[in-house]
């Protein structure tokens, strides 16, 4: 089983809910992993005592030229549809960071002379906590391509963690990012939160994961805030409501503190049950 | 002309709010533009009227014709994003994977394959409250390349702007560290970055300060929620001062904010002269102090 919490908008609670209810399914005695996939700023880490087990370093594919025996025929300049490679008078540069890895350049050259070689765009580190493990890619800075590390995190649970309930915590927003977050998962949460632009934001995700042919639910966090354009919606749109978290200062000052919310705040960790209720009654 | 960027590494920090007020606030003499093109928002505080709307291509997918396609399998042997898959008498591309670049389209020895440009959104310029415009973008549900459509929508204000003879371009940045907000960034005179006193909020303000630093501009911060966590309130104040960057803003946590917004206005029209208001008109004047005293 694996669940991508997503949302459109940032700062709904994907990170708050998606850390606690990993480590409330542990205590239940449940094989759980939590996959951190906001690779661009990852912080789950931050909420869950842990150890550090595992630092794989995450690359991708790019051409690296070869002088020997090129003939700077330009080929490649030519195949590239990313202006990731320049042809000198004398040399072949590539600029890494436009590379998508497509290998066109390199397997069409004539005289094999952009062999593929790999190059670091972050980390993927593996934290053992009380009872489940978190799995979090971390992007380099200047990275401006955030998709090929998700994927590789996904992979890497898919590897490491096949027989666990997989918990996948998603980048905000509505493109590349989160579809390849959101794809290849048995169910998507989307956390709003009941403003105009919760409901903006939403609108966009749930026309996302329709084009995705997603499966998916909402949480509407901070409940009692703001209006009830968001439940309006979702009945309009016949979209299940998993649960309503109230809105509680007590809860933000636990989260800024960096602390687990459940043992601590009765609501919350009723609505952490719905949602665990809601998962167990899919398929 | 300036520009005031915006940006803010976590999300949901108060930058778009922020943001909405500095446009309220300078009106006919800033344009705006709304960079957070994967989760636009903030022409619901502005009241945009979407007037007029130019779409916006960028990328490509492959087609394979079923007629011409003889399923030999060279297309599915080159695509490095498993985008091509075999049905029982031709090949077919998945457009989400497709990543659009020619292979498949070059090696194809049956000329079965075409490109075809991707329309990714549209773009909008809207008469907005306090008599200015505003240039913002509408990303295509599942679309790709939302760095270059932020590129467009920059320049696109900034075109307006020196049209209009506009002293500041007010830019609402997304959030991450990643392509869009890199888009975001560039050519900005000065970046405004929010924050919040939670862990996470000074995780990814340090984050996105390096990403700011190796571009070499000049920001200040606000800090919002302060009255969350004094201690994190103080490492963020610490990283800050270490990184020679003035906190222009400390704000209270306070739900009025939440209550503008429900109202679809920005904090400074909502209560005009209460204290979050007041601080935030004082930022604002800040902010263009800084710039003004740039050489």
């Amino acid at each position: 089983m694996k669940i991508t919490f997503a949302s459109g908008k940032g700062g709904t609670g994907k990170t708050t809910i998606s850390t606690n209810l990993t480590s409330y399914l542990a205590s239940m005695g449940k094989s759980v992993v939590l996959a951190d996939l906001d690779v661009e700023e990852p912080n789950s880490a931050l909420f869950i005592k842990s150890k550090l087990k595992k630092t794989t370093v995450s690359n991708k594919m790019i051409p690296k030229w070869n002088a020997v025996d090129c003939t700077l025929c330009k080929k490649c300049v030519e195949v590239c549809n990313f202006n990731a490679i320049v042809a000198m008078p004398k040399e072949i540069l590539v600029f890494p960071e436009l590379c998508h890895s497509c290998y066109a350049c390199s397997e069409l050259c004539p005289t094999d002379s952009l062999p593929m070689t790999p190059s670091r765009i972050g980390e993927i580190k593996e934290f053992s906590a009380d009872g489940f493990s978190l799995v979090e890619g971390r992007l380099d800075l200047g990275q401006e391509m955030a998709v090929p590390l998700i994927a590789q995190t996904i992979k890497y649970i898919d590897e490491n963690f096949n027989d666990s309930i997989k918990i996948l915590d998603a980048p905000p927003g509505t493109s590349c990012p989160v579809i390849e977050a959101s794809r290849g998962s048995d169910y998507v949460i989307l956390i709003t939160e009941s403003t105009p632009f919760g409901l903006n934001d939403l609108t966009l995700a749930v026309e996302t994961m329709k084009v995705l042919k997603q499966n998916f639910g909402i949480i509407i966090n901070r409940y009692g805030i703001g209006n009830n354009g968001v439940e309006e919606y979702c009945k309009a749109e016949n979209i299940p409501i998993i649960s309503k978290i109230q809105n509680d200062k007590e809860l933000a000052k636990l989260y800024a503190n960096g602390e687990l919310i459940y043992p601590k705040i009765e609501h919350f960790k009723n609505s952490l049950d719905e949602i665990i209720t809601f998962i167990g009654g899919l398929k | 002309m300036r520009e005031v960027v915006v940006i803010s590494g976590k999300g949901g920090t108060g930058k778009t709010s922020l943001s909405a007020s500095f446009a309220y606030l300078e009106g006919s003499n800033a344009l705006v533009s709304d960079c957070d093109v994967d989760a636009a928002n903030m022409h619901l505080l502005l009241d945009a009227n979407f007037k007029n709307k130019s779409d916006f291509f960028s990328g490509e997918i492959a087609i394979i014709d079923e007629d011409s396609c003889t399923n030999c399998g060279i297309c599915f042997e080159a695509c490095k994003f498993d985008a091509i898959t075999e049905d029982d008498d031709f090949h077919i591309v998945d457009p989400i994977s497709c990543e659009g670049c020619h292979y498949c389209f070059r090696v194809c020895p049956h000329d079965a394959i075409t490109m075809q440009t991707q329309k990714a959104g549209d773009i909008f310029v809207s008469d907005i409250k306090n008599s200015t415009q505003m240039v913002h973008a509408k990303l295509g549900f599942a679309a790709e390349n939302s760095g270059k459509l932020v590129a467009k929508v920059k320049t696109e204000a900034k075109i307006l702007a020196l049209r209009g003879d506009k002293e500041f371009v007010i830019t609402d940045g997304s959030p991450g560290i990643g392509c869009p907000v890199i888009s975001s960034l560039s050519g900005a005179s000065l970046v405004v970055l929010v924050t919040e006193a939670t862990v996470s909020g000074l995780h990814d303000l340090k984050r996105v300060q390096e990403l700011v630093k190796t571009f070499n501009l000049e920001a200040v911060c606000i800090i919002n929620k302060y009255d969350l966590n004094a201690n994190v309130t103080q490492d963020i104040e610490d990283f800050l001062d270490a990184q020679n960057i003035e906190v222009i803003a400390k704000l209270p946590y306070d739900e009025t904010f939440t209550k503008a917004l429900a109202k679809a206005q920005p904090i400074v029209e909502y209560s005009k002269d209460g204290e979050l208001s007041l601080l935030v008109k004082d930022s604002w004047e800040r902010i263009k102090t800084i710039i003004r005293n740039q050489k």
